[in-house]
């Protein structure tokens, strides 16, 4: 349909598009916040096992003490008690002065030592196929005269910072996993509520009839003011435009009708004042040129009427019954004249839905025709009943000429008229106005020879209310 | 009958007075909405025939005022849409609605559909020998049966009643019986005019054959 048609499924509505979009960013905050938090542990894990190394390193450092030119060193005990604080971490130690072991693993040794005394160095080297963390400090010790340089580290493996890495890795997981999961539900929460507002406005609109073309006033929020003002704007040309089309045509009618109205009284007083065969015969010409162009322009008029009435249908609820009684009781003079009689059976309320004006031009049009198409001293016949309960059926049998059967199939279509029409004044529109009507009201018109092969039967059927 | 014609056009209402006083009404023709008040103020009417589109005003606006003042029964007049009007014209209580152009056939038959709805007593009762007519309710009255005529025996035997003695030629009566739209020969009205005989058999009255030239009522 429009462009906001395409794209995936949850593209098209803007709830989707809002709902998505607030998953997406929800779940990018809850990656970063993981990572964040997981690389922060892990640092500060990290952190307190150098502390804890360097506390342990500095223990032993001040342990040292020279005797007789000789450094002597007794292992505190505190300074590997401290040290299981972090788990079950293998622990190695080395004390080097000037290059010699004095005590620990000989093979201990890190890439970089302090240079001063003071001095920590810190790094993870791989030793006996573990990473190790290894904290060197220097302390100068007089050894007699001489001041040695020894070297204390300490190393510890890695396992007990991974531990506690990974543990808060995964805490912090889950609650990412949650927060993202509640983020995305309050984000579809927030997306529907936010746009309640255009669905309320969009009910608006929808629930009015399709005549209501007043402005639409109630409270919106400022983004949707523009789309309110734009919608009333377009009803209000819409209002002009029906107002003036219908003025048009009352004006048209007018126009048209009232000099025909004179040319044709006029031919008939003539008519009975003169007495030449051969003027009678002329006079009578006219009048009959004059029911024609009348008869065209009313009913081309009508169309026009019906087209654009029918774009805008009307869903009141008329009676079929009441309708076929007043329709019959305004022609009656006209089938009068011929001594044509009706006979009326449609007594049971049958209430349809539609544009009263339209369903009485149709009905007037067909009753009309068959009045039109008679004989005199016949009988038309209107007849209301149900085929089923969905459906109400107006069946009008006249006694005329009936339908040949090779126009049957067009008469419906416009300025079409049946192969056997003679003389008889006519448009060629009246029932092609009653189809357009039914078939705006989603019924139908039915055209058919009766049973017995004489007359017409043209039957409007309408949905049931 | 006696009908108010409220219609400005100048031309179509003189033709519509004429075609009216050939058929024995009396008609007065008011052009403007304050022209009829002054008529209505001074005379009685059976019957109003109002177009609603007048130079000092809506007929429609008219016919709701003096619908309140009397009970005038009102055809309308109108050569506007046919599907769009009808309904409020009605409404305002006219007793029907006539388009524009019309056939006076059928403005006669309307007029005498609303007087009859309306049961407005008709003074204009035709003696017919033993037999009285009344055109209004189309009443053959002999005595004291009474026989309603159809329609177009009515209106033929109106045209025979109001012209008696006279010569009427078939081609005349056609036009009164029959809607120019129609074509019918003159040998219909050869089938009319033995109805009315028949009809008329024990009134006295008869409808002769002049030989080339049409029939006359005459009475004995």
């Amino acid at each position: 349909m429009s462009d906001a048609a395409r794209g995936p499924f949850w593209w098209r509505s803007i709830g989707q598009r809002l709902t998505v979009l607030l998953a997406a960013i929800a779940a990018v905050l809850a990656v970063l916040s993981w990572w964040m938090v997981t690389s922060f542990a892990r640092e500060a894990a990290e952190r307190t096992q150098d502390n804890v190394l360097v506390a342990s390193a500095t223990t032993i450092a001040e342990a040292l003490r020279s005797e007789q030119g000789t450094i002597l060193l007794e292992l505190p005990y505190s300074a590997f008690a401290m040290l299981n604080a972090i788990g079950e971490d293998r622990v190695f130690y080395r004390v080097a002065a000037g290059g010699e072991t004095i005590t620990g693993y000989d093979d201990l040794i890190p890439p970089t030592l302090p240079e001063r005394p003071g001095d920590v160095a810190v790094r993870t080297i791989s030793y006996r196929g573990d990473q190790v963390r290894v904290v060197s400090v220097q302390r100068t010790v007089l050894a007699g005269q001489q001041p040695v340089p020894v070297v204390v580290s300490v190393g510890q493996t890695r396992t007990g910072v991974e531990a506690i890495g990974t543990g808060l890795s995964r805490t912090a997981a889950v609650l990412s996993v949650a927060f993202f999961l509640l983020a995305v539900g309050l984000g579809a929460v927030a997306a529907n509520s936010s746009l309640r507002p255009l669905n309320a406005f969009a009910q608006a609109v929808t629930r009015r009839g399709p005549s209501d073309l007043r402005p639409l006033r109630r409270k919106v929020p400022d983004e949707l003011s523009p789309l309110l003002i734009a919608l009333n704007r377009l009803m209000e040309r819409l209002g002009q435009s029906i107002r003036r089309s219908e003025e048009f045509i009352a004006e048209a009618a007018h126009r048209v009708r009232t000099p025909l109205a004179t040319v044709r009284a006029q031919a008939e007083l003539a008519l009975h004042t003169v007495e030449k065969e051969n003027e009678k015969k002329m006079l009578r010409r006219v009048i009959r040129a004059v029911d024609e162009s009348s008869r065209s322009a009313s009913q081309l008029l009508d169309h026009a009427t019906v087209s654009f009435r029918a774009e805008a249908l009307a869903r009141d609820e008329v009676d079929l019954a009441d309708l076929v009684v007043r329709v019959a009781e305004s022609l009656s003079p006209t089938a009068e004249m011929k001594d044509i009689s009706f006979r009326l059976d449609a007594t049971a309320p049958a209430p349809v839905r539609g544009d009263l004006i339209l369903l009485e031009s149709a009905l007037r049009n067909v009753l009309d025709n068959s009045i039109k198409y008679s004989p005199g001293e016949t009988e038309v016949s209107v007849t209301l009943s149900q085929d089923d309960p969905a459906q109400w059926r107006l069946t009008v049998r006249d006694h005329g000429r009936g339908f040949s059967a090779e126009s049957l199939p067009a008469l419906t279509g416009r300025f079409t008229r049946g192969g056997n029409v003679d003389k008889i004044v006519g448009s060629g529109l009246g029932l092609t106005i009653a189809e357009d009507v039914l078939i705006a009201h989603g019924g139908r018109l039915e055209l058919a020879t009766p049973k017995d092969g004489v007359g017409a039967c043209v039957s409007l059927i309408l949905p049931a209310a | 009958m006696r009908f108010l014609l409220v219609e400005d056009n100048v031309e179509l209402g003189e033709a519509i007075t004429g075609r009216l006083s050939l058929d024995g009404h009396a008609v007065d023709h008011a052009k403007t909405l304050a022209e009829a008040e002054e008529w209505l103020a001074v005379a009685e009417y059976d019957l109003m025939l109002l177009d609603v589109m007048l130079p000092d005003g809506d007929g429609r606006e008219f016919l709701r005022k003096t619908r309140t003042a009397e009970r005038l029964p009102v055809i309308v007049l109108t050569a506007r849409s046919q599907v769009s009007d009808r309904v409020d014209t009605l409404d305002l209580g006219a007793d029907d609605y006539l388009t524009k152009p019309f056939d006076f056939g059928e403005l006669e038959a309307r007029c005498r559909a609303v007087l009859r709805r309306r049961g407005t007593p008709m003074p204009a009762v035709i003696p017919l020998g033993a037999a009285f007519f009344d055109p209004s309710s189309g009443m053959l009255t002999q005595d004291g049966a009474s026989h309603t005529l159809r329609n177009r025996e009515l209106r033929l035997l109106e045209v025979f009643a109001r012209n008696q003695g006279q010569i009427l030629s078939k081609s005349q009566l056609l036009d009164r019986l029959f809607p120019q739209d129609a074509e019918v020969s003159e040998n219909a009205i050869e089938v009319y005019v033995g109805r009315l005989r028949r009809r008329l058999a024990d009134a006295g009255v008869q409808i002769e054959t002049v030989r080339g030239m049409g029939y006359r009522m005459s009475a004995p």
